[in-house]
């Protein structure tokens, strides 16, 4: 992963409104040919910053390259490469799917032969072949975005930026989305940077994410590794299921680590602590004749950082 | 490169304005008015030609009035700024309220295109119109009254119907930095109005109001003293564009109007009654010309400032 090449960097990225820091101090390093995922709840400065990577909002402080063009300075040549979905994209109702295309690739500066059979071309891979001479007007929300990846996708980018690609989306509509990111990705080798505030829905796709909270970013990295960096410091909690339930099980427990912290909720154990214990408390278990029903373990995995970021009410910081 | 996204804009947003509904109807008002107008002013243009010397004829067309139908001028004075309005009053908020403005600025082009090739289609839209306009009712007016116009008229005509792209980009202009100011289609379109009719109608109102506190008509006894009383409220009127535009387009197409504004007796000693030849006509309208074109710029320069400094935040 290391020895990739750096295609988006940022460093001490800031961006203030008066006195509401939006973006504080962002360093931030996207490698080519990943998906990388930005994720934070709504008013983190997730739009803020991609704004400031298309160069459309000038940062406060520091500075952000695409390939190695300065944002602020070379904001056209950046488009050039940057493919950029809005949230709550927009197209010209009026207009026929097609009629939308065509005047982004006439603005892109694409010939008018290319540009008809790159239309054709993607209006077959989002899907919408048969509705590309319909008004857009007429169409759905999750068409509206299938167009808008294809719009993106016009001037053949090297780089796409999706905010908030899967909002306001049906379960199918997600996937839909979800699918063709991907394969933009590994197919056709685009590096592709998301935001979302949908940690659970875009997740999955992401090669690395940042947590995104209050304008900083949390933690960084690919995903399985992500609670451990953020939890380091953070109690680990088992959930256990055991059979029988007497007495000398809590000894038992309380023998493998003194400090642990033992309470019963309903047949269920929970019982806290600072190391990892699985592996001593399911040899002991088994070694006693305990019979081991369930056992999960939480506290330092994204299921705790959604919610404890992500269900905060907004405002609410770390 | 940036010449050619101007061009790709410029099209999108004349084929736009072109196939939309809103331009139709103000269309479909304007030839109406325009038509009625005209039919009326040629009805009583016999017995007038009659009665009076019959030069400039043609010229009459564009200037009488009917028995109870205003003058083809009036009803553009009054029109107009209703078309340049309607062209611009959602041009940039609109934009930002169905989301495609990002998509737009996502594109590598020069941000100020936008706001140039939005302006720019408008003035040709109505030039468009305006020409359009001036050429069927002159075609109208010559069938009806069977007289062709003369070269002079001709060019005043041309003159008129600049002024009058003019006035309407102005209008244009005052309504596209009202939607950049205002986010909401709905409240830039009713600021526009409230303009234009503070403008259109207040003005007379206030100018009047204002003069006469300053000069009450009871101690304005002396000449000197009425005479600053009406220059006084002539500049007031001149605020808005209507006044404005309705001073050069009366001297325009009426070549008996050799001087504006009020003058005395003394000064009309020894002048010998007739018209001003044309060049003399554009020579006394000239400051307006200025002034229509000056306002219209400052208009497009504010917008265009506050549209390359604007947050583009949905």
């Amino acid at each position: 992963m290391e020895d990739k090449k750096v295609v988006i960097k940022t460093q001490g990225l800031t961006k203030k409104y008066k006195e509401f820091t939006a973006v504080n101090r962002l360093d931030l390093e996207i490698f080519e040919g990943e998906i990388f995922g930005l994720l934070g709840p709504n008013g983190a400065g997730k739009t803020t910053t991609i704004l400031m990577l298309l160069g459309m909002t000038e940062p406060t402080e520091g500075f952000a390259e695409i390939n190695g063009l300065n944002t602020t300075k070379d904001t056209l040549k950046i488009k050039r490469t940057v493919g950029y979905l809005p949230d709550h994209v927009g197209f010209y109702e009026d207009m026929t799917a097609r009629e939308n295309l065509r005047f982004t690739g006439r603005l892109n500066g694409i010939d008018d032969k290319d540009i008809e059979t790159r239309i054709n071309d993607l209006l077959e891979r989002v899907n919408l072949s048969k509705v590309g001479d319909k008004k857009v007007g007429a169409y759905s929300r999750g068409m509206k975005q299938r167009l808008g990846i294809a719009d993106t996708l016009m001037k053949d980018p090297k780089i796409i930026i999706l905010d908030e690609p899967t909002l306001g989306l049906d379960p199918q509509g997600i996937n839909d989305i979800l699918n063709l990111i991907v394969e933009l990705a590994r197919k056709d080798k685009r590096t592709v940077l998301i935001s979302s505030h949908l940690l659970h829905q875009v997740q999955k796709i992401c090669d690395r994410v940042g947590i995104f909270v209050g304008g900083e970013l949390l933690a960084c990295g690919p995903i399985d590794t992500l609670g451990e960096t953020v939890f380091k410091d953070k109690e680990l909690t088992l959930e256990l299921s055991i059979s029988p339930v007497d007495d000398k099980l809590t000894e038992l427990i309380k023998s493998i680590n003194e400090g642990v912290k033992i309470r019963t909720e309903e047949n269920k154990l929970f019982v806290e602590s600072k190391e990892d214990i699985r592996k001593e408390l399911v040899k002991a278990l088994s070694d006693n004749d305990y019979e081991l029903l369930y056992l999960k373990q939480s506290g330092r995995d994204l299921d705790e950082i959604y919610r404890q970021y992500f269900l905060a009410k907004e405002g609410v910081k770390k | 490169m940036k010449s050619n996204c101007l061009q790709v804009l410029y099209k999108k947003e004349l084929a736009d304005h072109l196939k939309s509904k809103r331009f139709i109807i103000i269309l479909a008002l304007v030839a109406i008015t325009g038509i009625t107008a005209i039919y009326a002013a040629a009805y009583g243009i016999r017995s007038a030609v009659e009665e009076e010397n019959n030069s400039f004829v043609f010229l009459r067309l564009f200037t009488a009035s009917g028995n109870s139908i205003p003058s083809f001028i009036s009803f553009i004075s009054f029109l107009g700024p209703l078309v340049g309005l309607a062209l611009g009053f959602d041009s940039i908020n609109g934009e930002i309220n169905r989301g495609s403005l990002s998509r737009l600025l996502a594109q590598p082009i020069p941000r100020d295109t936008v706001i140039n090739g939005k302006f720019l289609a408008g003035v040709s839209i109505i030039s468009l119109m305006v020409f359009a306009m001036g050429l069927a009712v002159g075609g109208l007016g010559i069938i009806m009254i069977g007289i062709p116009p003369t070269a002079d008229e001709i060019l005043r005509i041309l003159v008129f119907l600049v002024l009058s792209v003019l006035y309407i980009s102005l209008w244009l202009a005052i309504s596209q930095l009202f939607s950049l100011l205002l986010r909401q289609t709905a409240t830039s379109a009713l600021a526009c109005i409230a303009v234009w009719l503070f403008l259109s109608v207040f003005v007379g109102l206030l100018s009047g109001a204002i003069s006469e506190v300053l000069y009450p008509a009871a101690k304005a006894t002396t000449v000197e003293a009425l005479l600053s009383k009406s220059k006084l409220e002539l500049m007031l009127n001149r605020i808005s564009p209507s006044t404005v535009y309705n001073e050069a387009v009366v001297t325009m197409l009426n070549p008996g109007v050799r001087t504006l504004g009020f003058i005395t007796q003394d000064q009309l000693v020894g002048a010998i009654a007739g018209t001003l030849p044309f060049f003399q006509s554009l020579l006394l309208i000239w400051p307006h010309f200025i002034t229509l074109i000056a306002v219209t710029m400052i208009c497009f320069a504010v917008s265009y400032v506050f549209f390359m400094k604007q947050e583009i935040r949905m």
